[in-house]
């Protein structure tokens, strides 16, 4: 006599189970951005956008911290590409297999794994305090230039070693020298891979909260910021702001101001895989 | 791996060094400093870990000094009162760690190993982006929807007297934590070799049967690096545990505790640096936190390198 439970029988209870669980996944965030969507779009209007929040925050608009988000990816962008793409490069193309190279890819792993808050103490502590930035763009922004690093390093990377080796001996032989072969072949044939990484690392920048709170972010700004040395209103701070630290905000604000920081956010996620699919599309090699 | 770069190009076998052509030399001024700034660049990530480590050390270690063991190691944690007991936030950091990677753990795998062995491509066209966009969720997005959505629903569903437990801190951050597990887990899946899967359904096993017996076995390392990383991410998670978990600094004696308000490190450095006056004891020993959440990070990610590089040498001897 064959038990109930026959291999076919449990194959099948268990496809279902692990289905159930990636539904139980995903289920939820399709529920959550048809909800911010909706309650969300109402909030939406040109004023909303471009105007300066007055009466405790409980009326006007979000620009300074749209602006505020703005301004801090930027920032963030121009100092982290520089030397994420450079190192990239170097752990690509010149490191040597050795204990130093062991060590870079061990503080990468440990810089990537660092919580934000700890960035933000240390942004405190080095950029605020030590170096007298004060809390301002520039501390908050090189923060989390630092935060950034390993991500754009790290895909920056892969990107660069998904480079065919014959394209580097061809350019080798045919007299060029080694940054030439890196500037004019290896870094045109990588760009999409590279700005998928920069756009994934700053999309997780432009949404953190904990390593700006001390270094930059503020609570309420009456005028827009004027120079880098200016602290600013940012959209992650100012939705925890909305959300948990003023009495009788109306909810109609608060998910203006959610929806308003996922679009830019997702945009930036959307806009990385369009640039990954694409080049996919096109790759010859 | 082979490595394919530069220097295996540039630095031939020594003995045919002498006929082998050599690339041009790198004689301009502007390609030797570019060169240059290209390396220093390379050392950058070592650079940036050390000033970290240096910095903590600089502003947290006083607190030592000045905060008898006493109070530090005590149960209390007021520190108006001068009461810097860092206890009840770190067992509140683990209550939370420990309940979040539970979930995640368990729905983060099954989501891989569905996606991997089971779903058609058609249904991980739809998986993977969602999946991609909950890893993109803003922490503070998280805790809003905590706030919002999650807790009032957990308040009246398990009848508490708040929503805002580290019950609700733990869901949110274990759903957050999946894309994590997710994506690494589901690399270390597909890099398992199609001959395994072969060999097992030839010898008469069920697909299921492989995928316990065999694939996951074989993706075991990297499974377990997804893990790793995930709990990372989960104990240092700080405005959603911030904004959902209540507050409140109370040592979590029983397994009620999971229903009732805790603090972790993270939310106590947020939400109190604020309001402290640089260079006083309150703000030495928010550091002292910091220091100890940058060990844990620390102890994490190394155990993490050490994984994947050894995954990385057992898969050169396995297919080489």
């Amino acid at each position: 006599m064959t038990s109930f439970f026959t291999p076919q029988r449990k194959q099948q209870a268990g496809f279902i189970v692990l289905g159930i669980a990636a539904l139980v996944v995903v289920m939820p965030i399709i529920v959550i951005l048809i909800y911010v969507i909706q309650a969300g779009l109402p909030a939406l209007s040109w004023e909303f956008l471009s105007t300066m929040p007055h009466n405790g925050m409980r009326e006007g608009g979000i620009l300074p911290a749209i602006l505020g988000t703005i301004y801090l990816t930027l920032c963030t962008a121009l100092f982290s590409i520089p030397p994420g793409v450079a190192a990239a490069i170097y752990l690509a193309e010149y490191a040597p297999d050795n204990s130093w190279t062991r060590a870079i890819r061990i503080a990468m792993t440990n810089l990537a794994g660092i919580p934000s808050v700890v960035y933000g103490l240390f942004g405190l502590g080095l950029f605020v305090i030590f170096l007298q930035f004060g809390t301002s763009i520039l501390s908050a922004s090189l923060t989390l230039s630092i935060m950034t690093l390993p991500v754009i390093i790290s895909t920056a990377e892969q990107a660069i070693r998904a480079v065919p080796t014959h394209f580097r001996t061809v350019s080798i032989s045919l007299g060029a020298s080694r940054w030439e072969t890196i500037h004019r072949i290896i870094l045109p044939e990588s760009m999409p891979g590279i700005i998928t990484g920069i756009i994934l690392g700053l999309e997780r920048a432009a949404g953190e909260t904990a390593p700006i709170l001390f270094t930059g972010a503020t609570f309420f700004l009456p005028r827009l910021p004027h120079s880098l040395m200016d602290p600013t209103m940012a959209l992650p701070y100012h939705l925890f702001v909305v959300s948990t630290q003023v009495p009788g905000m109306p909810v109609k604000i608060q998910y203006g101001t959610v929806l308003v920081l996922l679009a830019f956010v997702l945009t930036m996620n959307l806009s990385a895989a369009v640039i990954r699919s694409r080049a996919r599309a096109r790759r010859k090699w | 791996m082979k490595q394919t770069n530069f220097q295996t190009l540039f630095q031939p076998e020594k003995q045919d060094q002498e006929e082998s052509p050599q690339p041009k030399p790198t004689d301009s001024l502007s390609e030797r400093i570019i060169t240059l700034l290209i390396r220093s660049s390379g050392y950058l990530s070592i650079l940036f870990v050390s000033l970290i480590c240096i910095f903590l050390l600089k502003e947290g270690m006083p607190a030592l000094l000045n905060v008898p063991p006493a109070s530090l190691f005590g149960m209390t944690w007021y520190p108006i009162e001068g009461y810097f007991g860092i206890l009840p936030l770190i067992l509140g950091s683990l209550l939370i760690t420990v309940s979040a990677v539970f979930i995640a753990v368990i729905f983060g795998i099954a989501t891989a190993v569905f996606m991997s062995e089971v779903a058609p491509n058609w249904i991980n066209e739809i998986l993977k982006p969602l999946v991609e966009i909950l890893a993109g969720f803003p922490s503070v997005v998280l805790g809003f929807i905590g706030i919002l959505a999650l807790s009032p629903s957990l308040r009246i569903l398990l009848n508490l007297p708040t929503g805002l437990t580290a019950f609700t801190g733990a869901l949110l951050l274990g759903w957050a934590a999946i894309p994590t597990i997710v994506s690494v887990s589901e690399d270390a899946l597909n890099s398992v070799p199609r001959s395994y899967r072969e060999a097992s359904l030839a010898l008469g096993a069920t697909p299921w049967q492989t995928i316990w017996g065999v694939t996951l076995q074989a993706a075991r390392s990297g499974i377990l690096t997804g893990v790793m990383l995930g709990i990372g991410r989960v104990i240092g998670e700080t405005m959603t545990v911030m904004m959902v978990t209540g507050n409140a600094p109370v040592i979590p004696a029983s397994l009620d505790a999971l229903f009732m308000p805790v603090r972790t490190m993270t939310a106590t450095i947020a939400s109190e640096m604020g309001e402290v006056a640089k260079g006083s004891t309150h703000y030495q020993v928010l550091f002292l936190i910091g220091i100890i959440l940058f060990l844990f990070s620390l102890i994490i990610n190394t155990v993490v390198f050490v994984i994947s590089s050894r995954r990385l040498s057992h898969s050169d001897r396995l297919l080489s």
